[in-house]
């Protein structure tokens, strides 16, 4: 393991073209022995590309790959497995429909389609166990385990497939700190035998802990890469964005109390999920639901748009009672809810229909709106400044900040009264955080009542005038004014009372 | 155990059902549980559940194929060409016969694989060519068959019937050990999430190609043993069987989305499908309403298995697929 | 009318309209009277039959379903038509039609029961439909032909000529452009499309899914049933298995005709080429007097050279 080995992998020039958008543009980059490298970048630009391009999932259009000096194509991902390039993806490489031993077996080396050799399934059950998935059992169907579950299996699929150079995608999103911990134990011990490790991650503090060398990618270009230290937080995120944000989140506006409330939830539940809920929307305010995933604040959206059957309590829009059983009812403009779904892909918008097509969708059947009047369209699409170059362009070939803005067009251009927004900004890069916000809080100052579901607390902080946060169906803290702080959200999100959290919040 | 009823909760419910009926049948039968009645009954259900098998490998890989009955009335009418005679000429055709079925299975797999086109859509225009090609050997129902040997194939060993025989077989020593296999677990897979399991490293392309033949050659086999049970050869059969083969993989609780099933499931289906019908015969229904009451059990039996979805009370829950 | 493509001439729509032109002219070199006005108004006529049913099919598959229901719902609104204008009572007579294209209707909407509420693939309800449909005519007819015939309106429609035009290829038309101008007009045609890509982020959009579903199920029974209206007029009575010969050339005309069977694109321009196609391909091939197991071979073939040409077009654009 010196210095002078050839690298594991080292790619030359390469360029990977989707139609017309560039993914990746003349990238150099390589990986050695013994290397925890990681790979930083905002979404887009081209991480998961990179990635994918190295572990056989896709060709690059120009350029080539060396493997140990020697250059190389790689077929499938099943050639680069047999190679000792293991990917874990992002997008779980897990069969649902098969059971955990099943799972471990498909396509491990030297598994043909005929017997199927058993070794990998005591290795893999040996990294579950270190990892805290001694209970995930191995005739489990996958489809049936959390998805932290399913992470840790994958993990142990990775290892226990000998990996040369081991690529983390996304790894460990859905684990909680402590297994988190043991995986990096897992990783540095794997490191220390001289494995290659690729680790993309979003979280700074997972970098800092675990990386020797970090690359930073914008744009599909390879910016930098320097050894872990050698920057500091802010230069790097320079370095990823590309430009000074100063100031990510608009000035705020001050809250006005005794503007009039537009919608109210009285004692609003659904079932188990959620329970005894009181929530109140005046006109020109930014409300946040906060809380860990899952707590039920999605809910409130749904409900609040008319998908949940069998609702209890009241919602009150401008004083009349509402019972909403569809999304085509609640966003009539006599009701005026408009709602962004949490999942772009396959919730917000049609991949296949062109820009045009997905901005008049939600305006067909509306109302007293001509749906093909451009006019309705173009002021937010130029307040988001869409990039584009047609509105006939199918939208899945937009970036996702770019999609993200159609979907919010779509929906503007109703002009509701309320706006129910499930986290806009997930996976989203900086400068479109950056319009969103701005547009977020020109709207509220124009009268809009916005409900707010998020994962960053900052956004609570920032953005929001008050904070409901919830666990396990109910809201358990409602913040105001100097309350909403990080210490607070946080704490309130694992149902802990402020104090207890503090020092812990502090350097996290 | 309760992971095992759990992923296997649909072949559990249809083997029930099955018996449930089986019993029924046997007890309203006016010459009850006899060697005669349970071959005759057997015999009918083996040639449906041979269908559905090659209908099953084309739906776990989230196919269709239209064109299962056609390939039967390729093979049947072959078989009635070739199986004539004694001794190795007989051995010699049934290879023929089945080494055709698996042509046709992998011409279907080579046009989806390779030319990229829907399954239901090429297995509706190959489905033609194959029953063009069984006119062309028998315009008109006739042929025969080695009696000898359909016999062997169609009455009972020691008072069971050969039917059943053969079926355990195909499970046991074909289904059991192939579900154990690389190539069962890929077709699992690739019904399940083709992404999955380009990504774990599965050949995709061979082991659809691999399923495709083994429908082949289990709609040979189904032609075939059409062949046994009736002696003759007939171009006419396509179209029936093609449809009894899809309502029996869903009857056996094969999810049409792929990725779940069993062949064990497939079977299940087809001896439920053929048993009603036998009930209706003997239940003294007048024959004219036998169709419709059919038609109604089966309506009722998938209705049944998809009221579950009413109990949804998140309206986006029912998208997911 | 295609409701995805803009183009109204886009290229996959434009393959089988060539292709049909292909055939017309190979044809005539050897059968002179191919280019014939009779020949062809008397083909116009045919594929007027085929024609009316694909509209429908081609509104579902547009969806991402499928309606193999059409040979009972056409075998049944035969039944119904020659039933009741063979009683000979003129106002039963005059209610002949209307009451085949309500069964049509109503047989649309109990497939989008199965479809829509119970979430049954398409594929097996409307097969279990077809079942239930040939069980209550075979408990109907006895299982026999049945008797009654066509009344005067369904005769003149089948077979009748307006200016030398086959009235059956003018009310085709009709019912096309009927339905092109309701997938325009309305969102119908986009909804169509943008459920046939994704489900779940159209009904998001506020859009009430279930109403569509069932409008397009409706839209096909009715026009399955006016396909069987036009053949009983045609052959003046109704016959067991009418319909059967009518599913899978649907299907066909509908996909050669650049309708993605997965759903989202298509139209039913592309479709009406289609048709045009099949009928043709047909025609010739009887022309040709080659024995019925060759003309399925080449039939067979064909369309499988048309879906090569198809999913090679679409590559492209």
């Amino acid at each position: 393991m010196t210095p002078n080995d050839p690298p594991i992998v080292r790619l030359k020039g390469v360029t990977k073209r989707y139609g017309a958008t560039c993914a990746l543009n003349d990238v150099d980059f390589a990986c050695h022995p013994g290397e925890i490298h990681a790979v930083l970048g905002e979404n887009g630009a081209g991480k998961s590309t990179l990635m994918k391009i190295i572990s056989g999932v896709i060709p690059p259009t120009e350029g080539a790959i060396y493997l140990d000096g020697t250059e190389t194509t790689l077929a499938s991902p099943r050639d680069a497995v047999a190679r000792g390039l293991v990917c874990m993806f992002q997008e779980l490489s897990l069969v649902p429909d098969l059971s955990v031993r099943e799972n471990l077996l498909l396509g491990a080396p030297g598994s043909g389609l005929g017997r199927l050799p058993k070794t990998a399934i005591a290795r893999a059950q040996q990294v579950l166990a270190q990892i805290d998935g001694r209970h995930i059992s191995m005739r489990a169907r996958v489809a049936d385990l959390s998805l932290a579950e399913r992470q840790q299996v994958e993990i142990a699929k990775a290892l226990a497939r000998n990996p040369r150079l081991l690529i983390l995608d996304e790894a460990t999103s859905a684990l909680n700190a402590s297994v988190v911990d043991k995986v990096f134990d897992l990783i540095r011990a794997e490191s220390a035998r001289g494995v290659g490790v690729l680790f993309i991650s979003h979280r700074f503090h997972e970098i800092e802990a675990l990386a020797d060398k970090i690359s930073v990618f914008r744009n599909g270009s390879h910016v930098d890469t320097f050894a872990n230290g050698a920057h500091d937080y802010s230069a790097i995120i320079g370095k990823m964005v590309g430009q000074r944000i100063d100031d990510l989140f608009p000035p705020k506006s001050p809250a006005d109390p005794d503007a009039e409330t537009v919608l109210q939830l009285e004692g609003f539940g659904w079932g188990e999920a959620l329970q005894d809920v009181n929530i109140t929307l005046r006109k020109g305010s930014i409300v946040g639901l906060g809380g860990l995933d899952g707590q039920g604040q999605a809910h409130v959206l749904h409900g609040l748009f008319g998908v949940l059957k069998n609702t209890s309590g009241r919602i009150v829009l401008e004083g009349r009672d509402l019972a909403l059983s569809s999304p085509k009812q609640a966003k009539q403009p006599d009701i005026g809810i408009a709602l962004l779904p949490e999942d772009r892909k396959t919730e917000a918008l049609v991949l296949q229909q062109s820009i045009r097509a997905n901005m008049q969708l939600a305006a067909l059947g509306t109302d007293g709106v001509r749906a093909s009047d451009p006019a309705l369209y173009q002021p937010y699409l130029d307040a988001l400044e869409l990039k584009y170059a047609t509105l006939d362009q199918p939208v899945g070939q937009l970036s996702g900040g770019n999609q993200q803005k159609v979907a919010l067009t779509k929906w503007l251009a109703l002009k509701p009264r309320c706006l129910l927004l499930a986290d806009p900004t997930r996976g989203i890069d900086v400068k479109t955080k950056t319009q969103i916000y701005g547009l977020l809080r020109q709207l509220a100052d124009a009268g809009t009542a916005i409900l707010l579901l998020s994962t960053d607390y900052e956004e609570f902080i920032h953005l929001c005038d008050e904070t409901h946060i919830f666990y396990d169906g109910r809201v358990v803290r409602h913040l105001q004014g100097d309350e909403v702080t990080a210490n607070n959200i946080l704490s309130a999100a694992l149902n802990m009372p402020a104090t207890e959290m503090g020092a812990e919040v502090a350097h996290a | 155990m309760r992971d095992f009823l759990r992923s296997n909760r649909r072949e559990v419910i249809a083997l029930a059902v099955l018996v449930a009926l089986l019993a029924v049948y046997l007890g309203t039968h006016p010459r009850g549980m006899s060697t005669y009645v349970m071959t005759i009954w057997a015999n009918q259900c083996l040639i449906l559940a041979l269908a559905a098998i090659a209908q099953f490998f084309a739906v776990i890989v989230r196919g269709i194929d239209l064109s299962v009955g056609a390939v039967m009335a390729l093979t049947n009418t072959l078989a009635s060409h070739v199986l004539g005679g004694t001794g190795i000429e007989l051995i010699g055709g049934a290879g023929l016969v089945l080494l055709v079925g698996v042509l046709c299975g992998l011409i279907n797999g080579a046009l989806v694989v390779f030319g990229r086109i829907q399954p239901i859509v090429v297995t509706l225009a190959t489905a033609s060519i194959f029953v063009g090609l069984a006119l062309i050997l028998r315009p008109t129902p006739g042929g025969q068959i080695n009696y000898d040997l359909a016999d062997a194939m169609t009455l009972d060993v020691l008072g069971i019937p050969t039917a059943l025989i053969i079926a355990a077989m195909v499970i046991g020593l074909f289904w059991v050990p192939l579900r154990r296999t690389g190539l069962g677990l890929g077709l699992y897979a690739i019904g399940s999430s083709e992404q999955a399991a380009f990504q774990s490293g599965l050949q995709v392309r061979i082991v659809r190609m691999a399923s495709f033949g083994l429908g082949g050659l289990f709609a040979g086999l189904a032609g075939l043993y059409f062949s046994f049970v009736t002696t003759t050869g007939d171009a006419g059969i396509a179209t029936n069987f093609t449809l009894n083969s899809i309502a029996a993989v869903v009857l056996g609780g094969v999810a049409l989305r792929g990725g779940v099933g069993s062949v064990i499931g497939a079977f299940a289906g087809a001896f439920i499908l053929k048993t009603i019908s036998a009930l209706m015969f003997f239940s003294g229904l007048p024959p004219l309403a036998q169709p419709l009451v059919e038609g109604l059990v089966l309506a009722g039996a998938i209705a049944i298995g998809g009221a579950e979805i009413l109990r949804v009370r998140n309206r986006l829950e029912v998208f997911a697929r | 009318m295609s409701t995805q493509i803009r183009k109204p001439f886009d290229l996959v729509v434009a393959v089988p309209f060539a292709a049909t032109l292909v055939l017309i002219l190979v044809g005539s070199v050897f059968y002179p009277q191919m280019l014939g006005l009779d020949y062809l108004s008397q083909q116009l006529q045919i594929a007027a039959f085929l024609g009316v049913i694909a509209m429908g099919a081609t509104i579902v598959i547009l969806l991402g379903h499928i309606d193999l229901s059409v040979p009972w719902v056409l075998g049944g609104a035969a039944l119904i038509s020659t039933t009741l204008a063979g009683t000979g009572d003129p106002t039963l007579t005059m209610l002949a039609i209307p009451a085949a294209l309500g069964f049509g209707a109503l047989i649309g909407c109990l497939n989008a029961v199965g479809v829509v509420i119970l979430r049954i693939p398409s594929m097996v309800w409307t097969l279990a439909m077809n079942s239930i449909l040939l069980g209550s005519s075979v408990l109907y007819t006895g299982g026999f032909n049945p008797k009654g015939e066509a009344s005067g309106l369904m005769s003149f429609v089948a077979t009748g000529r307006v200016l030398g035009v086959p009235m059956a290829f003018v009310l085709w038309m009709g019912v096309a452009l009927v339905l092109a101008l309701v997938l325009h007009r309305t969102g119908f045609g986009r909804y169509l499309s943008a459920i046939g890509y994704n489900e779940k982020a159209t009904y998001l959009s506020g859009v009430s899914t279930p109403s569509v579903l069932f409008a397009a199920f409706a839209i096909a029974g009715v026009c399955s049933a006016l396909g069987g209206v036009l053949l009983a007029g045609y052959a003046n009575q109704a016959y067991q298995s009418m319909g059967d010969p009518y599913l899978l050339p649907t299907i066909a005309a509908v996909v050669i005709g650049g309708t993605s069977i997965l759903g989202g694109s298509g139209g039913l321009v592309g479709t009406i080429g289609g048709v045009f196609f099949i009928t043709l391909l047909n025609s010739v091939l009887s022309v040709m007097q080659i024995s019925e197991a060759w003309r399925n071979i080449t039939f067979g073939l064909i369309i499988l050279v048309m879906l090569l040409i198809q999913t090679l077009r679409r590559k492209e654009g």
